[in-house]
């Protein structure tokens, strides 16, 4: 027993005694053999984790923004629809809606049911509107459509990669985990570009989208407006000596019209005598292209499910009417963000473009019609 | 889906914080034997662990930075929305911070300078720095 406890403390100089220089380099020159040998075998696995994390930190953010969003559309909903009841729980299964597209195995007719389908959607999601926002007028209902409709495509977003992120963990598979990795700086460009533009349309700003809208509004500005089919406004003008009818959607609410059944109206009002189609839209720049920069074309300038645009296009058709384009470019990011000056800017030479158009494809004394595609959120007539 | 559940998605994780604040205690202990292994004059031992406390020292403060920037990259900047207003008769125009109401065209009161005339909103953008590098191409 005494002999034990004379040891100890020579134990304890032993165990804080600080190990010599040999031993550290031996310790080192150990650990760096260990760590070559885990990297040969367990390269590829550390190099999934940090994909892991990378993904993990895209969807703290993605869930940031889909809480924001959420957020953003009961506050709205709160300031201006004055509802009796809390809205966030219709909010909440407002958020989770969904569309089913009709089936395609045998494709003819289908442009017909997706737009049917599509109108039913409209009405529905308008009526939720109204039913959570009491207190709204038309244009404010637009604009809460669209705000929960920016946060509804957060949500999703939000939801699909983490289905991904989850599988690609759950699998460890790394290529789920690889292809998630690939396109999410994609993903996060455009959950970004929502995420700003649920303030716009929440305070009812108008978005990069609306160009066409814009162009449309400044031309018809100051002429007699009268509604055209469906949520569309038309005026006649004297452009160039010639008589145009302008077509946009009717703002100043969040709205896009269906200019598809606006053209066709206007087309079979003057038997077909149409002598030029030109349309008017925001159009994806590329890399490298200047935001704002004004190009012409051919051919129906007009995005969303494509009803829209084969409408038109069987409208021309039936008379075979020439059609025009002009699209002010534009990045997804910007298109729906709130309007940059640069696009603002670039609807004047729009308009000088479309003028030109004017000029050398009809003759004085033809009828015309313009076409001002995009959201009209902020844009009056 | 919490009402506040987005502010806590924009903090540090108290995980991340823990772990961070041990590995920089750690560092701070590697320094303190390294003095007194240099007053023991065993050099060697010193400068290795002089190396070893201030590599997790600068690792520690790398991961908290790398933390706080993620935190920072969580918040989405809303540049202020401008409005322009016009008056179409004597062309005079000013341009003052978009308010809730605002569209284009929309006819607000009447000019300062020709009060018969109406003025009108002509224009509502915002204006955006471009951070991209001048490119060849």
């Amino acid at each position: 027993m005494n002999a034990m406890a004379a040891e100890l403390p020579a134990l304890g100089n032993q165990l804080f005694q600080l190990p010599t220089g040999d031993t550290i380099s031996q310790i080192l020159s150990m650990l760096s053999y260990v760590f070559f040998i885990v990297l040969i075998f367990y390269g590829q696995r550390i190099q999934m984790y940090m994909m892991i994390r990378e993904v993990e930190g895209s969807l703290y953010k993605l869930k940031y923004m889909k809480e924001e969003g959420r957020k953003t559309a009961i506050e709205t909903i709160k300031e201006i629809g004055k509802p009796q009841t809390d809205p966030s729980d219709r909010v909440d299964r407002y958020l989770e809606y969904f569309t089913i597209s009709p089936q395609s195995m045998d494709p003819a007719g289908i442009v017909w049911k997706l737009d049917h389908i599509l109108d039913v959607r409209d009405t529905r999601l308008k009526d939720e509107v109204k039913l959570m926002a009491p207190a709204t007028d038309e244009v404010q209902v637009n604009n809460l459509e669209n705000t929960l409709e920016a946060a509804m495509a957060l949500n999703y977003i939000y939801k699909v990669v983490r289905h991904f992120y989850i599988q690609g963990k759950k699998t460890l598979s790394l290529y789920i985990i690889m292809q998630l990795q690939m396109i999410l700086p994609l993903v996060m460009k455009e959950a970004e570009a929502y995420a700003r533009a649920l303030k716009a349309f929440a305070f009812g700003q108008p978005i990069g989208d609306g160009a066409g809208a814009l162009v449309a509004a400044k031309l018809m500005h100051g002429y007699e407006v009268r509604k055209a089919p469906k949520d569309c406004v038309v005026a006649t003008a004297l452009i160039e000596g010639r008589t145009a009818f302008i077509i946009k959607a009717e703002g100043p609410g969040g709205n896009v019209g269906k200019p598809g059944d606006a053209v066709k109206a206007v087309i079979d009002e003057n038997e077909g005598k149409i002598a030029s189609v030109i349309m008017i839209d925001a159009g994806l720049k590329l890399e490298g292209e200047g935001v704002g920069e004004v190009a012409e074309g051919i051919g129906a300038a007009i995005g969303g499910p494509g009803v829209d645009q084969f409408k038109i296009e069987e409208s021309l058709l039936e008379y075979h009417i020439p059609i025009n384009a002009v699209i002010v470019k534009e990045d997804i990011g910007d298109a729906v963000s709130p309007m940059r000056k640069e696009i603002s800017d670039a609807v004047d030479k729009a308009i000088e473009r479309v003028k030109s158009v004017i000029l050398e494809r009809t003759k004085e004394g033809d009828k015309i019609i313009i076409v001002g595609v995009g959201n009209t959120i902020g844009i009056g007539q | 889906m919490s009402e506040t559940s987005s502010s806590g998605t924009a903090k540090i994780s108290t995980f991340v914080l823990m772990i961070v604040l041990i590995v920089l205690a750690l560092s701070l202990v590697a320094i303190a034997l390294a003095v007194n292994a240099f007053i023991l004059r065993q050099e060697i031992v010193a400068g290795y662990l002089l190396v070893i406390g201030f590599i997790a020292m600068t690792l520690s403060a790398y991961v908290l930075l790398q933390s706080r920037r993620r935190v920072m990259s969580m918040k989405i900047a809303n540049p202020s929305m401008m409005t322009m207003i016009e008056c179409r008769k004597c062309g005079s125009k000013s341009v003052r911070e978009f308010q809730r109401g605002d569209y284009v065209f929309k006819e607000l009161g009447p000019c300062e300078k020709c009060p018969d005339d109406k003025m009108m909103i002509t224009a509502i953008y915002k204006e955006v720095k471009e951070k991209e590098k001048a490119s060849p191409f």
